[in-house]
């Protein structure tokens, strides 16, 4: 059978010899078109201020060149074969060796995470640049459970979370509250305001609801920005408290948490609070997460993203389960709101523009929707890989976009493209994407 | 009037969109632990007539009383859409099959369960700290589902997705699923549609078990003539949105207007259904 399949491959890979030349050929004229001004005319500035071109054709005709071998190359051998790679054939030994090894990875991240601090506690930037990852991986659980398990687009998650940070930083402000106080309220205001926006979309599914949520999230930010009175306009809120270890300020003095247990005073101890108190955070999200799966309305949501008629029909409240789905899913983005506002000490709308919503959005979809390894391991690796690539800033946007095309071909539910069944009778068997791709939103 | 027996009294139930009318004044009555069966050519109202009683479409006019076994009355017409299916237990299944085909056998069984779990799990409270009150409701519903299971054959495929399953396993699993939310009446659209003769009378077999033994009556929508004519003892017959027959398999049969409404001697119309409709 198999032998069969590999020499019909290698048959049709012959006889594609003139359609890979013509492939690589059309594919060679659009780069062309593409690329004839954006690289092969270069504007400079002349000696009297006027625009000078110059013509770099070396350069386009060699991009040109290398578009047009890659096409060739990609479709003499592959196109037959990427068909079928994409469903991957591997061996139910190889699979249960990898499942086997997948299992541990949870745990090992889970470690990993926690000797951060101690492993580079020296490292100011990666401490920071740690709690960024850890406040996007708790963002992208957060909006998992609007947009994997109860399958409502939503592109204004940042609403929430400049609600969470906004009620934070005024509350704290103006009340003199402390932390622990002002963080469960900010989460509760954002589940409020949670329900505020899931009222008016009920009614919509898929393309409309992202429209509209996306209005809301831009909405939230205008007002932000010319509600002067109240919340400060463009110039933002500083001087938002920092947080204290259960009252004891992370300071030089006498009372702080240094000289209360008698080591001597550092910045870095509270970069690492902010740290373990953002992995805490996450850490009960993705717990809250995991248990509501396997409560009613947990299952409610997924049957409301797989079949909202046959929900219906079965006596289930839908509009109940579209509000808690917003409200719980508010209210983490709230907490991880509240959290931004005391790190940063200063919180302007300039935060929470759409592209926050993009990126939390890309999150949750590369990482696979619904699968919370999967959001973790895309956290990382955007806001990490955003990071990585600073130095690069031209080049960033463009190696984004090609890592997104890479993921949308490849793995086009996400990494983690298999969904956990929440019980089970005898055998948990994980449900391969091909059965879930059959649900289109 | 009405007898103690009649669960579901349907009178003078109108349903129109814009101009078109789509059931016209049609009564009729169910009795309980029964199969009463709607037929009639295609387009002739009768998935109309099942939304209205399910929830999906709210009557123009008329009223439809259901009469639970407690004496409880309901007017399904003035019930809102998924409290029907909540405080009514009248429970559906579709004409295209309607799962949640992402979610094992076992999870669709659990959802149809949801409303007596929230309860149970304090409304998510209880459940979120694992509260023996809900983990032994769980367990309970995972019992029932286990019992529904074994009654439709589909035991073995309980932690297999539901997509995954062939559509014979498919159209008892909705049945399976309307069944575990206990319904005093059970709506089914078409079970017979594409099913082979083989699993046609196995249906027919666990639908006459389910009215008789388990107490549950039903209503039936079938193309299926020899289906409809076996387990039902009642039919109504519609066309055009009206009421054409109303009596025992043996009545409806004989009736000269339901042959002429299926063999369109009158109105050459129809080759529809023309070998179901022959006895």
């Amino acid at each position: 059978m198999s032998v069969e399949i590999a020499r019909e491959t290698q048959k049709s890979a012959r006889f594609d010899f003139v359609g890979a030349l013509w492939d690589a050929a059309i594919a060679a004229f659009v780069a062309f078109g593409l690329f004839s001004l954006i690289v092969g005319l270069r504007t400079e500035q002349g000696s009297t201020g006027q625009l000078v071109l110059f013509p770099r054709p070396e350069l386009l005709f060699a991009l040109v060149g290398v578009v047009f071998a890659g096409r060739f190359v990609v479709a003499l051998f592959f196109r037959s074969g990427l068909m079928s790679t994409r469903h991957t054939i591997v061996s139910p030994a190889m699979r249960r060796r990898l499942d086997y090894v997948g299992s541990f990875v949870g745990v090992f991240l889970l470690l990993f995470a926690l000797a951060i601090p101690f492993l580079f506690y020296s490292d100011r930037y990666l401490l920071d640049l740690a709690i960024l990852v850890l406040t996007y991986v708790m963002l992208g659980w957060g909006l998992n459970i609007v947009v994997g398990l109860a399958g409502l687009l939503d592109l204004g998650y940042v609403a929430f979370y400049a609600v969470g940070a906004y009620s934070y930083a005024l509350l704290a402000q103006n009340f003199g509250w402390s932390f622990w106080l002002c963080l469960p309220l900010a989460g509760i205001l954002a589940a409020f305001w949670g329900i505020l926006l899931g009222f008016p979309v009920l009614r919509l599914r898929g393309d409309y609801l992202a429209i509209v949520t996306l209005a809301f999230g831009e909405i939230i930010r205008l007002v932000l920005l010319n509600w002067q009175d109240f919340t400060g306009g463009p110039n933002g809120i500083s001087g938002i408290p920092r947080p204290s270890f259960f009252g004891l300020p992370f300071t030089a003095n006498d009372d702080g948490f240094a000289a209360y247990f008698g080591i001597e005073f550092d910045p870095t101890h509270r970069v690492v609070f902010l740290f373990y108190l953002i992995l805490a955070l996450a850490l009960i999200t993705n717990f809250a997460t995991i248990r509501l799966r396997r409560l009613p309305v947990g299952r409610a949501w997924e049957a409301m993203r797989e079949d909202e008629i046959a929900c219906r029909s079965l006596g289930i409240n839908t509009t109940n389960t579209k509000l808690t789905a917003f409200a719980i899913g508010a209210m983490f983005g709230g907490f991880a709101g509240g959290f931004f506002a005391t790190r940063q000490g200063f919180i302007s709308p300039e935060s929470f523009v759409f592209m926050e919503s993009a990126m939390i959005v890309a999150i949750v979809v590369l990482g696979g929707m619904g699968s919370q390894i999967g959001v973790a391991v895309a956290a990382v690796v955007m806001v990490g890989g955003f990071e990585l690539f600073r130095e690069f800033e031209q080049f960033r946007m463009l190696i984004f976009g090609l890592a997104m095309v890479a993921i949308m071909v490849w793995r086009p539910r996400g990494l983690v493209a298999h969904r956990s069944p929440s019980i089970f009778l005898r055998q948990k068997k994980e449900i391969p994407p091909e059965v879930l791709e059959e649900v289109q939103r | 009037m009405t007898a103690p027996d009649i669960l579901l009294d349907v009178r003078h139930l109108t349903m129109r969109f814009g101009g078109l009318v789509a059931v016209d004044n049609l009564s009729f009555q169910a009795r309980r632990g029964q199969i009463t069966a709607i037929i009639g050519p295609n387009g002739a109202g009768k998935t109309t007539v099942f939304n209205c009683i399910t929830g999906f479409y709210r009557p123009t006019e008329g009223m439809i009383r259901l009469v639970h076994p407690d004496g409880t009355e309901f007017l399904l017409e003035r019930l809102f859409d998924f409290r029907i299916a909540e405080k009514a237990r009248v429970n559906r299944t579709f004409q295209n099959i309607r799962l949640f085909p992402g979610m094992t056998v076992l999870e669709n069984l659990l959802i149809a369960q949801h409303n007596a779990l929230m309860r149970a799990s304090g409304y998510t409270f209880f459940g979120l700290f694992g509260l023996p009150v809900y983990t032994k409701a769980e367990r309970a519903a995972v019992e029932k589902a286990r019992y529904w299971l074994d009654r439709t054959g589909l035991l073995d495929r309980a932690d297999d997705p539901a997509g995954s399953l062939p559509y014979g396993a498919q159209r008892r699993l909705e049945i399976a699923r309307a069944l575990c939310a206990d319904p005093v009446l059970l709506c089914l659209d078409e079970p017979a549609a594409g099913l082979n003769p083989r699993e046609s009378d196995e249906l027919s077999e666990l639908l006459r078990e389910i009215a008789s033994a388990d107490g549950t009556s039903i209503l039936l929508i079938e193309h299926h003539m020899h289906v409809v004519m076996e387990i039902s003892h009642h039919v109504v017959v519609l066309d055009y949105g009206q009421k054409i027959s109303d009596g025992t398999p043996e009545v409806v049969r004989n009736d000269p207007r339901v042959i002429a409404a299926y063999l369109g001697v009158e109105e050459e119309e129809v080759d529809t259904a023309i070998e179901g409709a022959a006895p």
